[in-house]
């Protein structure tokens, strides 16, 4: 029984927003931190992931695909973290462009922005992917032709969506109580779509990788590559164990000292010891496989939380009316034609701003289990809202000349 | 006199009123040593400061005399539990008193009351309790701090007299802790025009200055962000009142153990745009939030006194204001609303916004009720009295 593995890794950071007080809406319109002497600057963010976790990840994953023939990956980049390697890193921009040169690194696509877009401005959605596929095509030199939606967010509306949009393929979660009794490992189909095929994430796998790997209560602790592809070979059933997680996995959410990068570095010569055994890009496992069923996937799933929804995004009414708030001025600002305008609204849309305001750990003070740069989800909130106020000043300024000229 | 706070350390009014009371006594002639927990970095010509303690004051919003709640264990943000800070203050207010001469004590709200019970013990003078809130205030309404009940109850039940800052302070210490309503007596709160600091032309709220522009109307509140100052009933009638204009903004200037409640109230009332939450402001971004609005509220639940609907009135802001508040018993030019009427409170906001004349008209004579304050009428009160005691005791 022939098996793949579809390695995938998805990267990203945000433009993070400054302490902005409502005394300098109006006043000042510099919204995301570049002050070197904070720790968590834009840049120093990217220099300290950089150190962590792009460079020596990529060092590894160049000389695997050296060494193996066989082996092949999985990207997606946004198009923020992209500007942000361009700016302050351009070797591990370099280091990405490497991988891609080897023909064995499929790039997804996806929004420019890391939004939400397609939940809440169709056509602004569609201008971010078409934005997103150009700066890919311009630093990589290829066409994305599968498509993965910020978080993983996914329902029927977005697989017809890009089946429509002509992506072969697009990724979703692999969650039990939208497969009923069917296995991730296999291809599907969208439910009302024709021709595009449907990958999904087989999330105990690729958890165990990403988020328990270096867990000392964790039953399976240590795990080695044998144990690992021990269970893969334990499965019934399936032709593809779809492995999604974020980059940043290897040395900034599991650190050097778990040996995280031993384990990247032993799984393809393992994995690929038997004749049978291979890794796809995700092209290559859509050309060759079949799909066996449609799937129906009405509400919305994610990759995030036990919930597997929105919620960690949009779960309560201050993120609602944040996001709300930025979209409601989208018209406005799009007619403006003023592009620094543009560009610092569709900053704000990224979903981790929205994250940061969520109140679900919060309340169970487990604040520690998540990144956020703020001392508290109101604070996120109320510093969102802050950069708002200067935002839809700046939109109604370039409404009120409009109606001057039109007085005049 | 015995006080937990003063400006430039101060929480709210307390601080303020402590000053300037001191202030117009020292004018009308009485000689005043000012105790307080902390080492103080302002001295003042007409009296002496000293400080308790060699410890540097508590941060600027979380002074613990409005944050009764907090002294039920030793745990929270403060090393001593409520029993041992007042004993603390008690035993170095005594050593410090060993070498001091004085006539009478005047003690500031219940965290002093236990050191002046010790000062009467040891040096047999009178003391005077000065109630600017009880628990029950600090409560919202309820019971509160059962252990600073006890305190309020027994102090003021050993006092020689005890001065409440409004009648309905008064009338809640009779109801509350019965005491003889003959001990106490009312000694309103004020404002001294001469040193208040106006606003000048260039204010801090640029966007809100911007909005206002364009017609707009801004509804500020200033104080603590907690349960008495009845903001959640605001912010409810915020709601309707975005309803009837949404070009209506609230501004609320402060901080406080409820602010994560409000702020994630105003997006549950689908208001999170029209409400702006500065956090705590002192000097000009305060004086700019009172002068910025067009119409100031205060909501209070249990208000003893009250003293930002007069300063609003000093920045030309009209004001409305809920009936449990004491200021309410002084202050004429204003509406006035029951706290948990809060149809009729978005209602006097709708109709005091659409109406200009009506604004300028309590604006105008705000003021002149604002120009007329002083706290000389309150200093000449508790000086005679003070006479009084120390003849009797003499």
């Amino acid at each position: 029984m022939s098996r793949s593995i579809i390695f995938y890794l998805h990267a990203h950071q945000p433009w993070r927003l400054r302490n902005y007080t409502i005394f300098e809406a109006t006043q000042s319109h510099n919204y995301f931190d570049t002050d070197d002497a904070n720790s968590n600057s834009n840049r120093r963010v990217i220099e300290k992931v950089a150190q962590k976790s792009y460079l020596p990840t990529n060092r590894k994953l160049n000389a695997l695909l050296d060494k193996h023939p066989d082996f092949k990956i999985n990207l997606s980049i946004t198009g923020l973290l992209l500007e942000q390697l361009e700016a302050w890193a351009p070797d591990v921009l370099t280091s990405f462009q490497d991988l891609a040169s080897t023909g064995r690194l499929e790039i997804a696509s996806e929004t420019y922005y890391h939004s939400l877009a397609f939940f809440y401005d169709r056509p602004e959605f569609e201008r971010q992917v078409e934005q997103h596929k150009r700066k890919i095509e311009q630093l990589f030199g290829q066409t994305p032709t599968v498509f993965r939606n910020t978080e993983l967010a996914y329902n029927n509306q977005l697989g017809q969506w890009a089946d429509q949009a002509g992506f072969k393929g697009i990724l979703a979660e692999g969650w039990d109580p939208v497969l009923g009794w069917r296995s991730p490992n296999f291809l599907y189909r969208p439910a009302g779509a024709e021709n595009i095929k449907l990958l999904l994430k087989n999330y105990r796998l690729s958890d165990d990788i990403a988020f328990r790997f270096g867990n000392r209560d964790w039953e399976g602790w240590p795990l080695t590559v044998d144990k690992f592809i021990n269970w893969i070979n334990g499965t019934d059933h399936g032709e593809v164990f779809n492995l999604f997680m974020d980059y940043e996995t290897f040395g900034e959410h599991q650190w050097e000292d778990t040996g995280i990068f031993d384990f990247l570095e032993d799984l393809p010569e393992k994995w690929l010891s038997k004749p049978d055994h291979s890794f796809m890009n995700f092209s290559e496992a859509i050309d060759k496989l079949e799909v066996k069923d449609d799937i129906d996937i009405q509400n919305t799933v994610t990759w995030a939380d036990t919930e597997r929804d929105l919620t960690a995004w949009l779960g309560n009414s201050m993120q609602q009316e944040a996001i709300k708030a930025v979209y409601d001025l989208g018209e406005t600002i799009m007619g403006s034609g003023d592009w620094q305008l543009i560009d610092d609204w569709r900053r704000l849309q990224a979903s981790d701003h929205f994250y940061y305001m969520c109140t679900k750990w919060f309340s169970d003070g487990d604040v520690h289990a998540y990144f956020s740069p703020y001392k508290s989800p109101y604070d996120a909130f109320l510093n969102f809202m802050n950069v708002y106020h200067d935002l839809h000043w700046r939109t109604a300024i370039f409404q009120d000349n409009i109606i001057q000229k039109e007085t005049v | 006199m015995l006080g937990w706070e003063l400006p430039p350390h101060n929480s709210g009014g307390l601080g303020v009123a402590c000053l300037q009371l001191s202030k117009a006594l020292a004018s009308s002639g009485a000689d005043i040593s000012f105790i307080l927990p902390y080492s103080p970095t302002a001295g003042y010509d007409f009296m002496k400061v000293l400080g308790a303690s060699d410890a540097t004051a508590p941060i600027p919003y979380a002074t613990g005399v409005y944050e009764s709640y907090k002294y039920l264990t030793a745990s929270g943000s403060f090393d001593l539990d409520l029993h041992d800070q007042q004993e603390l203050y008690a035993h170095r207010v005594g050593l410090l008193a060993e070498s001091m001469e004085f006539d009478i004590v005047h003690a500031h709200d219940w965290l002093t009351f236990r050191a002046a019970l010790l000062l009467r013990e040891r040096h047999g003078c009178p003391i005077v309790l000065h109630v600017h809130s009880i628990e029950r205030d600090r409560a919202g309404g309820h019971g509160g701090n059962p252990l600073v009940r006890k305190v309020e109850a027994t102090s003021m039940l050993l006092a020689d007299h005890v001065f409440a800052v409004s009648e309905r302070t008064k009338q809640m210490i009779v109801d509350d802790y019965g005491i003889p309503a003959d001990k106490i007596e009312v000694a309103h709160n004020s404002i001294d025009p001469d040193v208040f600091e106006f606003s000048d032309g260039n204010n801090s709220y640029h966007y809100l200055k911007y909005l206002k522009d364009k017609g707009w109307r801004v509804v500020a509140n200033a104080g603590r962000l907690t349960v008495q100052k009845g903001l959640p009933h605001l912010l409810a009638a915020a709601r309707q009142v975005v309803d009837y204009n949404p070009r209506t903004v609230f501004l609320i200037v402060g901080d406080g153990e409820q602010k994560d409640e409000l702020i994630r109230l105003a997006a549950d009332n689908g208001i999170a745009r029209n409400v702006i939450f500065t956090g705590f402001q002192r000097g000009q971004r305060l004086r700019d939030a009172f002068s910025i609005a067009d119409l100031f509220v205060m909501p209070s639940i249990s208000e003893p006194f009250g003293l930002t609907p007069f300063e609003a009135a000093g920045y030309g802001t009209p004001s409305l204001i809920s009936y449990q508040s004491g200021a309410s018993e002084v202050l004429r030019s204003c509406l006035k609303v029951d706290f948990w009427d809060i149809d009729l409170m978005a209602s006097k906001i709708i109709g005091a916004l659409r109406s200009q004349a009506l604004l300028d008209e309590l604006s105008r004579n705000a003021r002149i009720e604002f120009e007329k304050l002083s706290w000389q009428q309150t200093a000449d009160k508790i000086n005679s009295r003070y006479q009084k005691m120390a003849g009797a005791y003499a």
